[in-house]
């Protein structure tokens, strides 16, 4: 067993009665993207959270490449090589897609208390955010500002905007949710290229793309894992058609 | 960007925007000569205050505009900058030693910088405690902030109290006559531009891009590694050192310095120049103060009821022109050039 990049270990998070994160341990281990499935509601994005560090848990640990990261502030986890997407989509919307992804540049590369000189023509933001920009397929569309930018998109300026930050391991929530299918497909194709480079969790509504991409599926309802496994062994489990698959939406 | 055509058109505005700015530039130059020849004395002294207060809207436009942080309480800086000229002056005409020393001057080479530095000071201390709020709290810790600052000022006998202090000489410069009307008119002037041309560079650079980020999405800044604390204190700093600079050039202008000018009412001015002017713009501010003391100063002589006439024009301007004067500007020149 390789020793994983991120370790969760016996998360919990209650918000009042309701159980958000029960138990949870998972593990990502480098250069595999591990899906995590499970219906509305049943924690996942809270769950992106508290590996952020936007929500805290109420006890368990994190520990991202060996180091235990629970309680480090959001800037700094994603100093230290994490980055998420959102699934409602945090963009800068007065401003360019190019501009959204030289920020993330800019902010990897130490602090910005540089006051005089215009950020706009500098070139060593500018040229390694369109590098981004294409990754993502979404080098065509970089002087468009936000605002005039479709949903699909968003999801993509939100990846490319991640990738800026050079992660280790990148957190996608839903990002094919409100996609068209020729959407889905390039969404795919983009992450089916930074397989092996970057390692990913991907949560994920979407089967086709969980199947096509996913190397492990962790299968998450009522905040607890039911289920994980190897993507044909999560198929063939019987708990999981009965709570999730066989329900599915379509 | 990518229609030749778009492209073309760009730069033209640029051009256009720029004589313009070149044309009132040059205008606000000879300003006191026009005074001269159109018999108009008291307009240079009125230029003057525009100009004055256009710096500290503008200050405030830094951190409530670009980034975002409503900030209720600049007249505190402001206030603080002029009490710094005040009471400077006072220990120079007493000779009395301020803090055990002989600090006493009416050198304006050294007051507006020490204005500039305590200002900034004060915004450092109560900005440090007030950015730890944000939204409505951070609005009402400001407002609560600058009314201590006022009321402090108020109880302070020894400088005056309540009546405030009367700096009888304006600062005096090496070789510059600061009493004469147009002089002064000219160094507030150079100064504006100076700062107005340092607030350009400060918003396009990478400390702007951070600012224009937090004000659009601070849970993005987090998400990309930005840590926004430090940066909203800079800018609140940023904008309280010029804030202050207006104070002293007030405190100067005005040869008085009074509670008045840390009383909350002053915030608000403030805050209805940007506005009014065009939050998050450069020159918004500038416009914003000239057109709010014109209108005052006009009103005021038509009727002594002027803010009922001048309240609904405000409202009215905010709610149809989508950024103030300069999204009226925006909408115009849209028209016709489409």
């Amino acid at each position: 067993m390789v020793e994983p990049l991120l370790r969760v270990q016996r998360l919990f998070k209650r918000f009042g009665g309701v159980s958000a994160t029960d138990d949870l341990s998972l593990d990502v281990v480098p250069g595999e993207i591990h899906a995590l499935i499970g219906p509305n509601g049943a924690g996942k994005t809270t769950f992106i959270g508290q590996l952020m560090g936007e929500i805290r848990p109420d006890s368990g640990a994190i520990r991202f490449d060996g180091a235990d990261i629970g309680a480090l502030s959001t800037p700094k986890r994603v100093r230290a090589g994490i980055a998420r997407t959102f699934q409602i989509t945090q963009l800068l919307a007065d401003q360019t897609a190019l501009d959204n992804v030289a920020l993330a540049v800019q902010a990897g590369q130490g602090h910005s208390f540089r006051f005089l000189k215009s950020a706009a023509s500098d070139a060593s933001l500018r040229a390694p955010a369109r590098e981004y920009l294409d990754a993502a397929g979404l080098g065509e569309r970089a002087d468009v500002l936000v605002s005039q930018l479709s949903h699909g998109e968003h999801k993509q300026l939100e990846l490319a905007v991640a990738l800026a930050t050079k992660p280790r391991l990148l957190l996608l929530d839903e990002p094919m949710a409100g996609l068209g299918a020729s959407e889905s497909r390039a969404m795919v194709a983009a992450l089916k290229r930074m397989k092996g480079g970057v390692s990913i969790l991907l949560v994920e509504h979407d089967m086709d793309a969980v199947f096509a991409l996913a190397d492990r599926i962790s299968v998450l309802v009522y905040g607890r894992i039911i289920a994980s496994g190897a993507p044909a062994d999560i198929q063939a489990d019987a708990q999981v058609r009965a709570a999730y698959l066989g329900e599915g939406e379509s | 960007m990518d229609d030749p055509l778009k492209r073309a058109i760009a730069p033209r505005k640029n051009v256009r925007s720029v004589l313009l700015v070149a044309l009132a530039l040059v205008v606000l130059a000879v300003l006191p000569q026009l005074a001269d020849m159109f018999e108009q004395p008291a307009m240079v002294s009125l230029a003057t205050r525009i100009i004055i207060l256009a710096i500290a809207a503008a200050s405030l436009n830094l951190a409530l505009g670009y980034c975002g942080l409503v900030s209720f309480g600049h007249a505190a800086w402001y206030g603080i900058g002029g009490y710094v000229v005040g009471i400077l002056y006072n220990h120079y005409v007493s000779g009395d030693p301020l803090f055990g020393l002989p600090l006493g001057t009416d050198q304006m080479l050294i007051t507006l910088p020490v204005a500039i530095l305590v200002s900034g000071l004060f915004a450092a201390v109560f900005g440090a405690l007030s950015l730890r709020t944000s939204g409505v709290q951070f609005i009402m810790i400001t407002l609560a902030f600058a009314q201590m600052i006022f009321f402090f000022f108020v109880a302070l006998k020894a400088y005056g109290g309540d009546d405030g202090l009367i700096v009888r000489r304006r600062n005096s410069l090496p070789l510059i006559d600061t009493r004469d009307g147009a002089t002064f008119y000219w160094i507030c002037l150079v100064i504006a531009i100076t700062w107005f041309a340092l607030l350009r560079r400060i918003v396009s650079s990478r400390f702007g891009a951070v600012l224009s980020g937090v004000r659009q999405s601070e849970r993005r800044m987090a998400a990309i590694g930005i840590s926004t604390y430090r940066y909203k204190l800079v800018v609140f700093v940023i904008s309280g050192m010029g804030a202050g600079l207006a104070g002293a050039l007030m405190a100067n202008h005005a040869r008085f310095v009074s509670p008045d000018m840390l009383h909350w009412t002053q915030s608000g001015e403030f805050m209805i120049m940007v506005i009014l002017g065009g939050a998050g713009t450069l020159l918004g501010p500038a416009a914003g103060a000239a057109v709010l003391i014109l209108l005052e100063s006009q009103l005021a002589a038509f009727t002594e009821h002027w803010q009922v006439i001048l309240g609904p024009l405000l409202v009215l301007m905010i709610l149809f022109t989508r950024g103030g004067l300069s999204g009226l500007w925006k909408l115009l020149r849209g028209g016709l050039n489409g």
